[in-house]
């Protein structure tokens, strides 16, 4: 067999399932990640993965698995992809198992399957509320044993700059600075797959880590990627408030019997123990009487934002509603949500097995990211061997995990994040494979003076950057921007306050070339990284505004007043995004719904 | 007790190569703010106590949960994540350096690459014949998982590296880490089909009998993983396996 060499840039979850894919298949593959693989956003993730094991009596399947997705993204996600990733996951699961992921068990000694939002069934896999680290750290020791071999070259503390690209336009490889050297250079590749993560830092303050900038995305984007349903943001209902970040406290602990409440009287002052059960209101319950506690993510951020800030009914009149577990052993909390509440415990310096959580709506995820095409077969699957999967409209180029726009739709159910980063990046692997096994010229073929334009390129940019001396601090800037996104693109959105951030970011884009770098080093200069990311947020930011702008709907996390319901004769498209000087242009492609026909969504 | 500032005392160091300084800063103090604040704080307005502008201060960090291991330090003579420090628990002035048992990059920023290379040499992972569909994984008692995830747990951050007297630049001890995550592929039922060539790597110079059961370890770990219980285990594990290899020869 023909041996290939590849790029993943992005070491979570689904660049790690991508190299693994690859190196198994025999393939080298260079793995670029900002901080070492293990270190990766993919930690941060809690609740579990989903798949259809159906081990508790229910009568589940990976078709109502499917069905639930599309319904719970509110009819916007490619469905094929859907249906072939809700297939896949049994087996997914299954292998996580077989690495060694440590998944709680059943008293028999299977695995054990929790509550999730946006079903009613028990089809979550979990370890502990840790799940994400437990996968991630099991797919890192695989791609180690990869690296021991010698198929996997691993360029850790290093970031995606921009593409190698040939004549034709064709993605051949990768630009990567070095974090400690500063070092630019070019990697080329047989196909590239960027599996970078979300964009939580456009934000300012989200349940994101701090190195998810979605700058590589922006970048692509920069460069001519397509970037899709960049509007569709999900708010989580529950984390808690920090100054740095906004800390996740997982749906988990509603699929564990955990409730919602706010006192019924405005106002009340007494501890959460002293109000007797007749005077909280359980309004998710009691608005959602078969899903209760478990609607979907942006239906119960919107209801928490009504009760606290049009009816004033917050805990303490603030924003905040109660997450409560004190009804529930603790015993069994330690063992099944053991993490979280160490989180909670530590940061808020509350024993959340005794005391009802303070929780209130977070950033959390991009359903939009980076356009990618699929091949579907008659039947609704996915065409494994075909290498039009997870590419992008730059030929070449490949994006799997968070940074694609795929599976979600207008909002995703939890613990599908994890589930579409490793489909994605199996899927995404073996349409690498394809492309290169196609493709006319492999990546030794390729120009030098392709990679060194592109390498000279990033190196003027990272000079040009190192030399701004204005009056702007760009940490500050970035919080600003944070502010206004904050503000107005999350889970109300109107659109004069649009315009108006639209308008504001421009402003700080004027501002942004005032900036002060701050630090003359040419070794570890942290602030030239920071501003080339903050470029990237402004631009992205932008297009992410108008395009919640363009859309007069409300779908899924895409929540108008003015525009209360789903508008499918309008609106049933995906947003295409492309970069122009002149500001983003915006262009709408139809969906595939021919598989689970669009219904009005309701969880009550 | 309220306050209106945060102190702060942080060892600088423009690589390993040149001398560390100590810059002093003074932030706003916020309700509920971690060492990772006052370090974005600083960012904002990088600019000494005395009023000198400076460089911001070069450091790790990511998840700010505790869960990815990036953000450790010695704050206040104690390695620990900067994330979980809250500020109302710290004495001032907050004094932040590098972790000492690792080659500095920049300022707080420290070289933990031997520690992922120590992963290697133990063979941690479970060698799966493939990515394909086999089905589901062996059967766990509740029990077994509940003891692994322990282990598992293990974030890398080198907490446990830095407090252990026995690892250090003159040493070839592998250190607690690595050797934890030996226990815990050990008791994997697949992982236990290589548990013998596990334990011949660290049997020899640098392995477990090169622990000094100081139980500094188990002390300073940030997820109260019990690594001394690991250690002993393996010391056990390990010395069978020696008699064992003496039988053979």
């Amino acid at each position: 067999m023909a041996h290939n060499h590849f790029l993943v840039v992005g070491g979570g979850l689904a660049g790690l399932m991508t190299t693994i894919k690859l190196a198994e298949a025999g393939h080298t593959v260079d793995v670029v990640s900002i901080v070492p693989v293990k270190r990766s956003h993919s930690v941060c993730a809690q609740g579990g993965i989903n798949g259809a094991v159906n081990i508790k009596g229910e009568n589940d399947s990976p078709e109502i698995h499917f069905v639930d997705t599309c319904r719970g993204g509110d009819f916007l996600a490619h469905q094929a992809l859907c249906k072939g990733m809700c297939y896949a996951a049994p087996g997914i699961i299954y292998l996580l198992d077989r690495m060694g992921v440590m998944f709680n068990r059943t008293p028999e000694g299977n695995l054990d399957f929790r509550r999730f939002g946006g079903t009613l069934y028990n089809r979550t896999a979990f370890a502990g509320a840790t799940t994400g680290q437990q996968m991630l750290y099991a797919l890192d020791e695989q791609v180690r044993r990869h690296e021991t071999d010698g198929l996997v070259r691993k360029f850790e503390h290093h970031e995606y700059l921009g593409m190698v690209r040939d004549d034709s336009g064709t993605c051949r490889g990768a630009v990567v600075v070095d974090h400690r050297s500063m070092q630019v250079q070019a990697l080329t590749a047989d196909a590239t797959m960027l599996a970078t993560g979300g964009p939580g830092l456009l934000f300012g303050r989200s349940t994101n880590s701090i190195i998810n900038t979605g700058s590589a995305a922006a970048s692509a984007y920069l460069e001519g990627a397509v970037y899709a349903n960049g509007e569709f943001i999900q708010v989580h209902p529950t984390a808690i408030p920090g100054e740095d970040k906004l800390r996740l406290m997982s749906e988990s602990a509603r699929g564990e019997g955990g409730r919602i409440w706010v006192p019924r009287q405005k106002g009340d002052a007494r501890a959460p123990r002293d109000i007797p059960d007749a005077e909280r209101w359980y309004f998710l319950e009691e608005k959602y009487p078969r899903y209760g506690n478990l609607v979907p993510r942006d239906v119960a951020s919107r209801e928490i934002f009504h009760v606290c800030f049009d009816m004033g009914l917050g805990v303490g009149a603030g924003m905040q509603v109660y997450l409560d577990l004190t009804h529930i052993d603790a015993a069994t909390l330690k063992r099944k949500l053991g993490g979280i509440l160490e989180i909670y415990e530590k940061f808020m310096g509350v024993d959340p097995t005794r005391e009802p959580m303070k929780v209130f709506p977070a950033m959390h995820y991009s359903m939009g990211g980076l356009w990618i095409d699929y091949e579907r077969t008659a039947d609704g699957f996915i065409q494994l061997d075909s290498p039009r999967n997870h590419q992008c409209s730059i030929p070449g180029l490949f994006a799997s995990g968070e940074v694609d726009y795929q599976y979600h739709g207008a909002n995703r159910l939890g613990a599908n994040s994890l589930l579409s980063c490793v489909y994605g990046g199996d899927i995404g692997a073996r349409a690498m494979m394809a492309y290169a096994a196609g493709a006319k010229a492999g990546h030794a073929e390729l120009p030098a003076s392709a990679r060194d334009a592109a390498a000279s390129k990033w190196q003027g940019r990272l000079s040009e950057i190192g030399r701004m001396q204005g009056p702007e601090n760009p940490y500050s800037l970035h919080r600003e921007l944070g502010e206004w996104m904050n503000r107005n693109v999350t889970i109300v959105r109107h659109n004069d306050k649009l315009q108006e951030t639209a308008d504001q970011i421009q402003a700080l884009m004027e501002r942004f070339r005032k900036i002060n770098v701050l630090d003359g080093a040419a070794w570890a200069n942290q602030s030239v990284l920071f501003v080339n990311q903050l470029w990237h947020m402004l631009e992205l930011g932008r297009m992410i505004t108008l395009a919640a702008l363009r859309r007069d709907e409300s779908r899924g996390a895409h929540f108008k007043p003015a525009f209360p319901k789903r508008d499918d004769a309008k609106w049933a498209k995906t947003t295409m995004a492309r970069w122009s000087p002149a500001g983003p242009q915006f262009d709408y492609e139809p969906v595939d719904l021919s598989l689970v026909p669009p219904v009005e969504r309701k969880y009550d | 007790m309220t306050t209106a500032f945060v102190d702060l005392k942080i060892q600088r160091r423009d690589s390993a190569a040149a001398n560390p300084r100590w810059e002093e800063f003074r932030v706003p103090y916020v309700p509920g703010m971690n060492v990772i604040s006052c370090l974005l704080e600083i960012r904002r307005n990088p600019v000494t106590r005395d009023g000198r502008p400076t460089t911001p201060p070069v450091w790790e960090a990511s998840c700010l949960e505790e869960v990815c291991g990036a953000c450790s330090m010695v704050i206040n003579g104690t390695p620990r994540q900067a994330c979980a420090a809250l500020v109302e628990n710290l004495k001032q002035p907050i004094e932040l350096r590098p972790l000492t048992k690792f080659p500095v990059v920049r300022d707080l920023m420290v070289d933990r690459a031997k520690m992922f290379a120590a992963l290697k040499r133990v063979k941690a992972w479970i060698p799966i014949d493939g990515t394909y569909d086999l089905g589901p994984g062996p059967r766990l008692s509740a029990g077994e998982q509940e003891y692994a995830y322990l282990y598992a747990r293990c974030m890398t951050c080198g907490c446990c590296m830095e407090a252990c007297p026995q690892y250090h630049g003159g040493s070839e001890f592998i250190g607690p880490a690595p050797l934890a995550q030996v226990e815990l592929f050990n008791i994997h039922p697949t992982g236990a089909m290589n548990r013998a060539e596990r334990l011949e790597q660290i049997l020899g110079p640098g392995g477990i009998t090169d622990c000094g059961k100081a139980e500094n370890c188990v002390q300073v770990c940030p997820k109260e993983i019990p690594l001394t219980d690991a250690l002993s285990n393996l010391y056990r594990a390990a010395t069978g396996q020696w008699i064992k290899g003496l039988f053979r020869k």
